[in-house]
């Protein structure tokens, strides 16, 4: 029992912290990546090849003023960041990222716990980040924060339901809601390649839950200043990035998991092949946000349920029709 | 068992706490907050029970879509989000019946039924067994259920699309 804690607790705190660095380096390397494709340097002065970058940004927030507006509701207020990045960390509890590797003569099995319903965790969680936008949107008592959290809780809910309908398939063909399971399940071909458009319609809707370019209306610079979060400044302000690009992680991992066979691959150690995958995701996000311009609102919804919804329930009947035909 | 019930009882007074700002609180979207935290602690109730799937469907449903969608409405009509809004009104008294009905009728049915809940059930996997059972035994229900959802999906389509011309 006391060995099952220790090896619990430091496989959390290797996961927590692996994902906070992951998150923080995410902010350089999306600057990188897009100057590079605007042609630019991006961040070069702090440390090397602006390698000191993340520090430095962390350092400056933490030692920013924090402002309350006057007129804000207080609790809500200081509540919401924490609802936004609650979530976004938790869950990677479920998240296989290799097979099991032998320490001091034990087998660790490589992920913090297999949970039977592990997909159905990782979506209800998922669904309560868009608590901390609502709550931020509305507390800070402005009316671009508002329209920033309608426009967001709109758009967060109408993919949500596609993005649910799109893992059906895998679900289907691996028999199982245990993420490990279904990493097994694609030990001979991966799911990729047997469910195209329930990928397809996945990879969508994850741009549009994360909120990220080109569906980044709930902060649209333009038409909203810069949407739920125009209050905030300082640490909470941090921490709703660090929810976003945590976010993207997650749905990275779960795409990894769910479509392209998780951490299986040929030589290389299962969790290298794992980190490359997500990180080919990763790539993925910030190439869209360099390369596409925003949507528009009526388009986005429009998008959502008129193409994604009954393409996704088109792909299930038919991956349906088809399992019970063979 | 001895490590269940202190746990049950933290769960059961996050739930009825909360529950009580739902329905006392005077900032209705306070009130809608602690509408999560009740589902949460309710949600808690069911994975202590094993019924994981239960859990985390109605986390997924009553938290991230019904309670949302709540808040939508509270935020869209400004009235309603301001502070000082009256929360009780004249049906205090035929509620209070109810709810008073309600909780007799649950005590006994507890009372009659306490050997039923005794059971402990084997859940080695209960996503399997609630699709088969829902498939088979509770077609019916099940269908009914789906009926009235496509009525309401319907409704909700009629109320909202435009009349041209």
């Amino acid at each position: 029992m006391f060995e099952f804690i220790i090896i619990m607790l430091v496989k959390i705190a290797v996961v927590f912290g692996a994902l906070l660095l992951t998150v923080a380096y995410l902010t350089w390397l999306e600057r990188k990546v897009i100057g590079d494709i605007q042609v630019r340097l991006g961040p070069m002065r702090v440390g090397y090849h602006g390698l000191l970058q993340p520090i430095a940004d962390g350092l400056k927030l933490l030692f920013k003023e924090d402002i309350i507006p006057a007129e804000a509701d207080r609790t809500v207020y200081l509540l919401a960041p924490l609802v936004a990045i609650i979530p976004a960390l938790i869950s990677f509890a479920v998240i296989p990222f290799g097979s099991q590797v032998k320490i001091l003569g034990r087998t660790i099995d490589l992920y913090i716990t297999d949970v039977n319903i592990g997909i159905l965790f990782i979506f209800a969680v998922a669904s309560l980040g868009v608590y901390g936008i609502v709550l931020a949107g509305w507390s800070s008592n402005n009316k671009y924060s508002l329209l920033g959290a309608m426009r967001s809780s709109a758009q967060m809910i109408s993919y949500e339901l596609s993005m649910g309908l799109s893992i059906v398939g895998v679900l289907m063909m691996a028999q199982s809601l245990s993420l490990v399971q279904i990493v097994k399940a694609q030990s001979v071909v991966w799911f990729i390649l047997l469910q195209p458009v329930g990928f397809l319609i996945y990879l969508i809707c994850a741009v549009a839950e994360t909120n990220r370019a080109p569906f980044d209306l709930p902060e649209a610079e333009t038409e909203l200043v810069a949407g739920f979060h125009v209050e905030y400044s300082s640490m909470k302000f941090a921490l709703f990035f660090l929810a976003e690009y945590a976010n993207i992680v997650t749905v990275s991992a779960l795409a990894t998991t769910l479509f392209l066979g998780g951490w299986q691959g040929p030589l290389l150690p299962p969790v290298a092949w794992f980190l490359l995958k997500v990180f080919a995701f990763i790539f993925l996000f910030v190439w869209l946000r360099a390369t596409l311009p925003r949507f528009r609102y009526d388009q986005l919804m429009g998008f959502g349920w008129k193409v994604l919804l009954p393409v996704s329930l088109a792909n299930i009947l038919v991956t349906g029709l088809i399992m019970a035909w063979r | 068992m001895s490590i269940e019930l202190p746990v049950f009882y933290f769960l059961a007074a996050i739930t009825i706490g909360a529950a009580l700002i739902v329905v006392l609180g005077r900032n209705i979207v306070h009130c809608a907050f602690s509408l999560v935290l009740a589902f949460f602690g309710v949600a808690g109730l069911y994975v202590l029970l094993d019924a994981e799937f239960l859990a985390a469907v109605q986390v997924l449903i009553y938290v991230g879509g019904i309670t949302i969608l709540l808040l939508f409405a509270i935020m869209l009509t400004s009235r309603a989000s301001g502070p000082g809004v009256r929360i009780l009104n004249e049906q205090l008294g035929l509620s209070a019946l109810i709810a008073g009905g309600l909780f007799f009728l649950l005590i006994y049915a507890l009372w009659k039924g306490i050997p039923a809940l005794a059971i402990k059930v084997p859940t080695q996997a209960n996503v399997p067994t609630i699709g088969r059972v829902l498939m088979t035994s509770y077609v019916l229900p099940f269908e009914v259920a789906s009926v009235l959802l496509l009525a309401a999906l319907v409704g909700a389509l009629i109320l909202a699309r435009k009349e041209k011309d």
